[in-house]
């Protein structure tokens, strides 16, 4: 399954990342991507997959963009 | 955005009178969020949403199962597992009804998990059940690595896992005759979007990669409406999608596997449709190669399910003899499944 | 020290430890007596109910099993439109048991006894050997409460047309707090283990026409509601915009596949009330211990098409329409 909602970057110890889903925390295997404390990123299967950027997370606006040429 | 934008979105999707259009999702936690989100309900008649062979419970073939079965009743062996595919039937029974009879199975969180227990656990043989497309073929190459590392001699894996472009040509080229696919977002994540660009141009339909929630899914919906009949590409999910994908994770999966024939429940063996270890690592396999074997329960149509040939609707066990208590085929199994997902949400 | 087989006896150390842990916390006249059946006082028509526990962990976030074993009965009379009195409280003890967990657990339900205004008034305790599945103690709890006389009780097949839901607070609560301690994952979820009498009293002392009401526990709302509307041969159309969930319990949901609507709750109950009352039998839950989230969730169809199609259908945030069945399997996390 995916998760699909994001998580903060808390903690960093090596490769071994702490992750913040409104106060979820779980520990996820950061060997896969490289992350610092506060990003926003995708958990699959208990590793970080990538990391989601915050500017355009801000989407509905972004995606509206994309497709108004459809229209 | 604002507001009026998605009302005038769904306003299209609902009054929509051209000519009939099949959409196919090929991941299965999209299937499952378009049934959260009750998009079919949203769409006019002639926009048809189909389940593709996106779910990794759903995929996988008995002989897999019933290896997992084989190595689960093995003295000291333990067979470690994502939750789904403990209920998933092989040839006799599932890894949950072998358990009844005294295997040795355990659901775990994540594959990373089975390091800790192989590690504190030295007399005991562990075997991680490893399915799933590119999204989670990194973390098996993580595993491995991991386990390496350590040196780590009790900890196999047995691999089912499965790639998402040969199974699309497969599915266009066997006639389902789809309009344009939903591309999974966070395989995408990983591969890149360029991908699924790629595949537009070569098949000639459009892709338009996704994000989960309702409104991402409700836009790619109408991009691929409008995009129906010409073709052509989008990524909707630019947070987290782009075009490369994730570059470090496919180096380690490379390191580790190689691109090999696979065999999918119902459609046979598909070239270069899978990962295997490559010949170097063999000796974290639990005996993957060959498992070709697939035997579905009699009566049950997941195969052409699974391909969008038919809708759960239309098989003779839907609903009736096959239920999420007592399902036949491992569309109904999964919560990923096509059949889940219409039985539970009254698509 | 640890319980150990000599516990259940019968012999002197039994009755070292009814005296010193259950007698203690539990103390009532009809209990100090320790006679073969507790002898009390009443009249009219009785609710009888009775519910076995097993969890683990035994002792979790906002809980344990004690409350657990009282709230579970307390709350199943209550929704008989009955007023609890008295509850028998059956103990298996797994050997090995820390004899500090074990009256952690009796004061805590002793505690919740008072809470809900019920006396646990006789008792058994036995003692197995260890059980790898068992996490030490099993309660199982009876309970008997008094009907009052003029009451229309309740039921499920007694919804009507128009009726509007309420749910008395959060979902999942209890759900998330086991299944989070189980898979390790850290969050400040707590159980919503409670005895509803406030509410419940409230709402029955306000003689409202409340057509059905049922305590939301395994199975969670969607099973409940499914219930309701195959009982009343309705339908019931939620608004998913109104479901009461927090934030941590959307998330965690999110992290494993879970729909806070199959999640299970010990703290929770759902009534549908006539349009007219509806308002203010949400001003009394909200006004209760325990019912400050309560919101009124939807709405109940009697007409031609949804007795035609009895079912509970969730109209989504964005505008789209699902049905919600009951629950199917053991509401397993989905993980890949």
């Amino acid at each position: 399954m995916c998760v699909a909602i994001p998580g903060t970057v808390i903690k960093l110890d090596g490769t071994k990342a702490t992750v913040d889903f409104s106060g979820n925390i779980v520990n996820a295997e950061a060997g896969l991507v490289n992350v610092k404390i506060g990003d926003k990123v995708l958990v699959h299967a208990g590793c970080i997959i990538q990391t989601m950027d915050e500017d355009m997370a801000n989407e509905m606006e972004e995606l509206y963009k994309e497709i108004e040429d459809l229209a | 955005m604002e507001k009026r934008n998605l009302d005038r979105i769904i306003q299209e999707l609902k009054n929509y009178d051209g000519p009939k259009i099949r959409l196919m999702e090929v991941c299965g936690t999209h299937t499952a969020a378009i049934s959260e989100n009750g998009i079919p309900s949203i769409l006019s008649d002639k926009i048809q949403l189909i389940s593709g062979p996106g779910c990794p419970v759903c995929v996988t073939v008995t002989a897999v199962i019933d290896r997992l079965i084989e190595l689960s009743l093995m003295e000291n062996t333990c067979v470690l597992t994502f939750g789904d595919l403990i209920r998933v039937k092989g040839t006799n029974g599932s890894l949950a009804d072998a358990k009844g009879d005294g295997a040795d199975v355990k659901m775990v969180y994540s594959p990373m998990d089975s390091i800790k227990l192989a590690a504190e656990n030295p007399a005991k043989n562990f075997v991680f059940a490893a399915i799933g497309f590119e999204t989670t073929t990194p973390v098996y190459a993580l595993l491995i690595e991991e386990a390496k590392r350590k040196g780590l001699k009790n900890l196999k894996i047995l691999t089912s896992l499965k790639t998402m472009p040969e199974v699309i040509r497969w599915v266009v080229k066997n006639g389902s005759n789809i309009n344009g696919f939903i591309a999974p977002g966070h395989v995408a994540a990983i591969t890149g979007g360029k991908v699924f660009e790629d595949l537009s141009k070569e098949l000639g339909i459009p892709f338009v990669v996704s994000g989960f929630e309702g409104e991402q899914l409700l836009f790619t919906i109408y991009s691929l409406v409008k995009m129906a009949g010409k073709g052509g590409y989008k990524n909707l999910y630019k947070s987290v999608v782009t075009e490369e994908g994730n570059v470090s994770a496919k180096e380690k999966v490379d390191k580790y596997f190689k691109q090999s024939d696979s065999s999918w429940r119902g459609m046979g063996k598909i070239k270069g449709s899978g990962m295997t270890l490559r010949p170097e690592y063999m000796e974290f396999d639990a005996g993957s190669i060959g498992l070709d074997e697939d035997h579905e329960p009699a009566g049950c149509r997941c195969a052409s399910v699974l391909v969008g040939a038919i809708s759960p609707h239309e098989c003779p066990l839907f609903g009736k003899k096959c239920t999420p208590d007592n399902a036949h085929g491992a569309c109904m199994v999964s919560t990923e499944g096509s059949c889940y997902n219409y039985f539970i949400s009254g698509r | 020290m640890k319980i150990t087989m000599a516990h259940g006896s019968g012999g002197e150390s039994t009755s070292k430890l009814i005296e010193d842990v259950f007698a203690k916390y539990f103390n009532n006249e009809y209990l100090s007596e320790l006679s073969d059946s507790a002898v009390v006082p009443g009249a009219g028509k009785l609710a009888i109910t009775t519910d076995s526990f097993v969890v683990t962990p035994i002792v979790f976030p906002g809980g344990d099993i004690g409350r657990l074993s009282v709230c579970g009965t307390v709350n199943d009379l209550l929704m008989s439109g009955a007023i609890p009195k008295y509850i028998t409280c059956g103990c298996i003890l797994e050997e090995g048991l820390d004899r500090e967990v074990l009256e952690k657990v009796i004061r805590s339900m002793a505690e919740t006894a008072k809470e809900a205004g019920v006396l646990i008034v006789t008792g058994d305790t036995k003692v197995v050997e260890k059980h790898s599945d068992v996490s030490g103690l099993i309660i199982n709890t009876s309970g008997v409460g008094f009907i009052p006389e003029d009451l229309d009780v309740p039921g499920p097949s007694k919804l009507e047309d128009g009726d509007k839901i309420i749910v008395s607070g959060n979902l999942g609560d209890h759900h998330a707090t086991i299944l989070g301690s189980r898979m390790g994952i850290e969050n400040d979820i707590i159980s919503d283990n409670a005895p509803l009498v406030e509410m419940t009293r409230k709402l029955m002392d306000a003689h409202l026409s409340i057509h059905a009401m049922r305590d939301v526990t395994r199975g969670g709302l969607g099973t409940v509601l499914n219930e309701f509307a195959n009982a009343s041969k309705c339908s019931i159309v939620l608004k998913e915009s109104e479901l009461p969930v927090s934030a941590s319990v959307r998330d965690f949901c999110g992290i494993l596949g879970l729909d806070p609507i199959y999640m299970g709750n010990e703290g929770k109950m759902v009534i549908s009330v006539s349009v007219a009352d509806a308002d203010k039998a949400l001003s009394l839950i909200k006004e209760s211990r325990y019912g400050e989230n309560a919101k009124i969730i939807g709405e109940v169809k009697k007409d031609k098409e949804s007795t035609d199609n009895i079912n509970v259908v969730v109209t989504t945030k964005i505008g789209g329409k699902r049905v919600v069945g009951p629950m199917y399997g053991e509401g397993l996390p989905r993980i890949c």
